[in-house]
């Protein structure tokens, strides 16, 4: 009879998130090959998935929030999130003053995003998905070598504040997508692949013994600073941690939604 | 049309089996607020790894939830079996530390092996592994979860890994140990490193 209840209101809630969530519109990534700038020595493949178009935002995410309690600031646990979950917001279920409705939600942890995004039927991009994406410009699928696009994503990261931002006001990139440069850094699934040699932030990494295949990480192109910022910025983070210009979206295998 | 309605049904499945998932979670916070009103002993403390909902496989081919073993203290490692390189020092590390440990507290003890390479770490081969290198006692236990459990089980210990080949991964070198309730404690970082505040820490913990 409890699950029957459950069940029940997990179809109310699924058919209401559903029908709020027509926002969150995805499109279509066809998968490839690719030569990541960190990690590996070899093109990874990526295969075919849909990825929302536009980070998650405050209002997407309060809706979240009203409708699973436990990831409410006030009742989150702290295994999941640090003090800084969701700071500036006014109180639970209210955004703090003068926080856009769609600006992307940041001060989020990766088990809040983690979870978001398996309530929607979706989940977090993997590291080399996400990159995969990003790797387009307006009109190319992969513009690494442009100056042009990694001196937008260095300007953007000496621009203050573009987590304040609306979502969508940055380029439409090859694949339809907007924002994964130019207003806030993104959780992935695996962040925590991310091994950078003693080159990045922090440390004890330099040290060969706390690494079992040590010699796996070596930047293939140290050029492209704009992308070892990304790939030093994962390997600092937890997945507790709440910061305030990181925020996520969510993506989609393909399989699944072929109706 | 009949496929359809199949693929829909066995969508509307999945969508369900997971936000099930979730009213879960929320009914069991609930209760435990409900619980928190008449005592506060029993509440499992907010930083406790056993907030986490996983199942796990152990080399026995059991089915747990970490919760199981609260009231153990644990010390844990991400490993592979596979691995050649650290992984062995890893192992020779855990079993310095338990020997270390007093023979009375290990029957309050668990050292575990978590598997960071699911696919290949069946519990066959766990138990196989476990044999080899004569972790047999009841106080060493082997565990495997789905990709996503592991990966998100890392993230809680802090620690970082990737495929780097079909069979070789990268990994950092973490020994935690969690106290009775499931709260990290302690942490050693590196390999054949110094062992003794790791070996403290379990004693304080165990004879608490």
């Amino acid at each position: 009879m409890k699950t029957l209840i459950r069940l029940a209101i997990c179809i109310a809630a699924m058919i209401h998130s559903q029908a709020y969530c027509q926002s969150g519109s995805m499109v279509e990534i066809p998968g490839g090959e690719f030569l990541p700038l960190y990690g590996t020595e070899t093109k990874v493949p990526v295969g075919n998935f849909k990825m929302d178009v536009y980070p998650v935002t405050n209002a997407e995410f309060l809706k979240f929030v009203e409708d699973n309690p436990r990831w409410r600031k006030s009742q989150v646990k702290q295994l999941f999130a640090d003090d800084n979950y969701l700071r500036s917001w006014k109180s639970d279920l209210s955004l703090g003053e003068g926080m856009l409705p769609n600006s992307p939600v940041t001060n989020v942890s990766w088990f809040a995003a983690k979870n978001y995004c398996e309530c929607q039927g979706k989940r977090l991009p993997t590291v080399d998905e996400w990159e995969y994406v990003a790797m387009a410009n307006e009109t190319s699928p992969d513009a690494r070598t442009e100056k042009s696009y990694n001196q937008y994503i260095l300007s953007w990261y000496e621009t203050p504040a573009t987590f304040n931002n609306p979502v969508g006001e940055t380029f439409k990139n090859y694949w339809g997508v907007y924002d994964l440069h130019g207003l806030v850094w993104e959780w992935t699934a695996d962040f925590n692949s991310v091994m950078i040699g003693g080159e990045s932030r922090q440390d004890s990494t330099g040290d060969n013994n706390l690494f079992c295949g040590a010699a796996a990480v070596g930047a293939t192109d140290l050029m492209n600073y704009a992308a070892f910022m990304r790939y030093a910025f994962r390997g600092s983070v937890k997945a507790k941690y709440s910061v305030k210009n990181l925020g996520f979206r969510c993506v989609q295998d393909i399989e699944k939604t072929e109706l | 049309m009949i496929m359809k309605k199949v693929i829909f049904i066995m969508l509307s499945v999945v969508l369900i089996a997971a936000c099930d998932n979730a009213g879960k979670k929320d009914a069991q916070v609930e209760k435990e607020m409900a619980v928190n009103t008449e005592e506060l002993t029993g509440e499992i403390p907010e930083l406790s790894i056993y907030n986490l909902p996983s199942t796990w496989t152990t080399q026995d081919n059991e089915h747990i939830q970490l919760e199981e073993l609260r009231g153990n203290v644990l010390v844990m490692v991400m490993i592979y079996t596979s691995c050649k390189a650290a992984c062995p020092r890893l192992i020779a590390d855990m079993r310095n530390i338990e020997k270390q440990v007093p023979e009375q507290y290990l029957g309050k003890t668990k050292f575990i092996m978590v598997s960071i390479d699911p696919e290949t770490d069946t519990p066959q081969r766990l138990n196989a592994f476990a044999k080899e290198n004569e972790m047999e006692d009841d106080h060493w236990m082997f565990l495997r979860g789905t990709p996503e459990d592991t990966r998100e089980f890392a993230t809680v210990l802090a620690v970082s890994y990737k495929k780097i080949s079909p069979i070789d991964f990268s990994h950092s070198n973490i020994i935690s140990v969690f106290d009775e309730e499931g709260v990290l404690v302690h942490q050693q970082e590196g390999l054949g490193v110094d062992n003794t505040e790791t070996v403290e820490a379990i004693n304080i913990e165990v004879s608490n």
